[in-house]
């Protein structure tokens, strides 16, 4: 028998009034899997992940976690589900109240009790995993470069080594030698954990070197799921002129021709 | 545009933001009293909504006094009542300017710096952030700032009281020519301890509008550096007119029973 998929959503559908964003998603990672869900701005990607977290409530469909159904959970059964979850914000979203030590250690001393000593530990050797040294530590978020906020992010994401990690345009506003310091801290801190990934993003070079399985959405549905080697020589035309960033094809940008 | 239709939408949007707030505040309050109870930051808030208040709240409740003793003076000499400056200056001001004034001043201070800290919060994600690490932000923003408000407010008050009848007690030594220890009689033997603690409740509640407006406009900010904009405006603006209508409110309850 197969193991319970760690994710699995069936027909989720979220609307904002008459808007619909996303119309029926369907999609499985499965323990240990690092998958990458591609498309363009717009496309509900966000919500996506929003809504598996609780942070929106999807309209209709099911949000399933270790075979759990969550999306009718009251707050403090959600509180307990999130313990598995880590998340890397597309803007880091570090609390600039607190010292860089403080963002990373937060889970460790809110969620679990731990005394801030101890917390304090970890997250220097969190930090030191994302290559920062322990004196970055008592720097303000305000004080650090774009990359730096990022790993930053990503040591607090799995500070309490959580079993599932999200990814949210980890590469976005980052320059390529800096993107690629960050796509290779997640495939290590991944791998090193366990966990399984579940990343968003439009930069294909760092899906390619995240993903192991990719799936592509395009207005608010999943269109394509497979291996991440197949991205290139799946035959979807759609898949096809999103890989290779062209302006021609079957995805229409809505932009007013003059 | 159909007439009604206009009018429809607007009460849809009205009765939509009172449910809201309802709702919020529901929220809030059972925060305020479900464990854990972060102690650290309610007193990290309690520095930053009463101490760091001191300063305005006491240079206005200075100069409230004085002008209260002048108008009354000036007011009561048509009635050869100018000897009652002491004992009007101490009922006015623990029963109502103390607490109004002091209530506006921090509604402007502290509602739009809390709905300025939380709007950046909710539009940089930080809250989300919160979530996704197990945190209520119910408990860990909302509540601290609410305890501390409703904690601090009736201490700033109290001493908003003092420094205003001070106020009086000055311009009525110096420049109307009271003596000193006939206006420190006349007040101590007129003001009564109700008059004090009345105030004092309606600062505690002027506490709880001030915190939760800031956190409610906050909160529901979205859309960048505008929306927290708004967000702050409507703090100040929302806070101030519920302390007056919820002045009103409270002097009518105990004073005419």
């Amino acid at each position: 028998m197969a193991e319970t998929p760690k994710i699995e959503l069936r027909d989720m559908h979220k609307h904002f009034g008459p808007k619909k964003v996303l119309n029926g998603i369907n999609l499985t990672v499965e323990k240990g899997h690092s998958m990458v869900v591609i498309g363009g701005s717009g496309t509900g990607k966000s919500v996506m992940l929003k809504c598996i977290l609780g942070l929106l409530h999807p309209t209709s469909g099911s949000v399933k976690v270790d075979g759990e159904e969550v999306t009718q959970f009251s707050e403090r059964e959600r509180e307990q589900v999130l313990k598995k979850f880590g998340m890397l914000f597309q803007s880091a979203a570090l609390f600039d109240s607190l010292k860089v030590w403080e963002n990373v250690a937060f889970a460790l001393i809110q969620g679990e009790n731990m005394p801030r000593a101890k917390a304090r530990d970890i997250a220097i050797e969190k930090l030191a995993k994302v290559g920062l040294s322990a004196d970055v530590g008592e720097l303000n978020p305000a004080e650090l470069s774009g990359g730096m906020q990022k790993r930053v992010g990503l040591a607090r994401a799995i500070a309490h080594d959580p079993e599932i990690v999200f990814f949210d345009e980890p590469t976005t506003g980052l320059d390529p030698i800096m993107a690629d310091v960050i796509n290779q801290l997640i495939v290590d801190t991944v791998k090193d954990m366990g966990a399984t990934a579940l990343s968003i993003t439009h930069d294909m070079a760092s899906a390619r070197k995240i993903a192991d399985h990719m799936s592509m959405i395009y207005k608010g549905e999943i269109i394509w799921t497979g291996l991440a080697e197949e991205v290139d020589t799946c035959g979807n035309p759609y898949v096809d002129q999103f890989v290779h960033g062209r302006a021609e094809g079957p995805i229409q940008m809505e932009v007013l021709k003059a | 545009m159909n007439i009604f239709a206009l009018v429809g939408r607007a009460v849809l949007i009205f009765l939509g933001e009172v449910g809201a707030l309802s709702r919020f505040t529901m929220r809030a309050v059972r925060a305020c009293f479900a464990p854990p109870i972060y102690l650290r930051l309610i007193g990290q808030q309690m520095l930053r909504i009463g101490y760091f208040s001191l300063p305005v709240v006491g240079l206005t409740a200075f100069f409230t006094g004085g002008v209260l003793a002048l108008q009354i003076y000036i007011g009561g000499s048509r009635f050869n009542a100018e000897g009652f400056v002491a004992n009007i200056v101490a009922i006015g001001i623990t029963r109502e300017l103390g607490p109004v004034i002091a209530g506006l001043m921090v509604a402007g201070r502290v509602s739009a710096a809390i709905a300025a800290e939380i709007g950046t919060m909710r539009v940089t994600e930080q809250i989300d952030a919160l979530v996704t690490l197990s945190t209520n932000p119910f408990k860990y923003l909302v509540a601290p700032r609410i305890i501390a408000a409703v904690i601090s407010m009736p201490l700033l008050v109290l001493i908003a009281d003092i420094i205003g009848i001070f106020g009086g007690f000055v311009v009525g030594t110096q420049s109307l020519g009271f003596n000193p220890m006939v206006y420190i009689g006349n007040t101590v033997d007129f003001i009564e301890t109700s008059d004090v603690t009345s105030g004092l409740i309606k600062s505690a509640v002027f506490g709880f509008i001030i915190a939760l407006m800031g956190c409610y406009s906050g909160y529901r900010s979205m859309g960048g550096a505008q929306g927290v904009g708004r967000a702050t405006t409507n703090a100040v603006v929302a806070s101030s007119i519920l302390i007056l209508a919820a002045n009103y409110l409270m002097t009518s309850i105990f004073f005419t029973s």
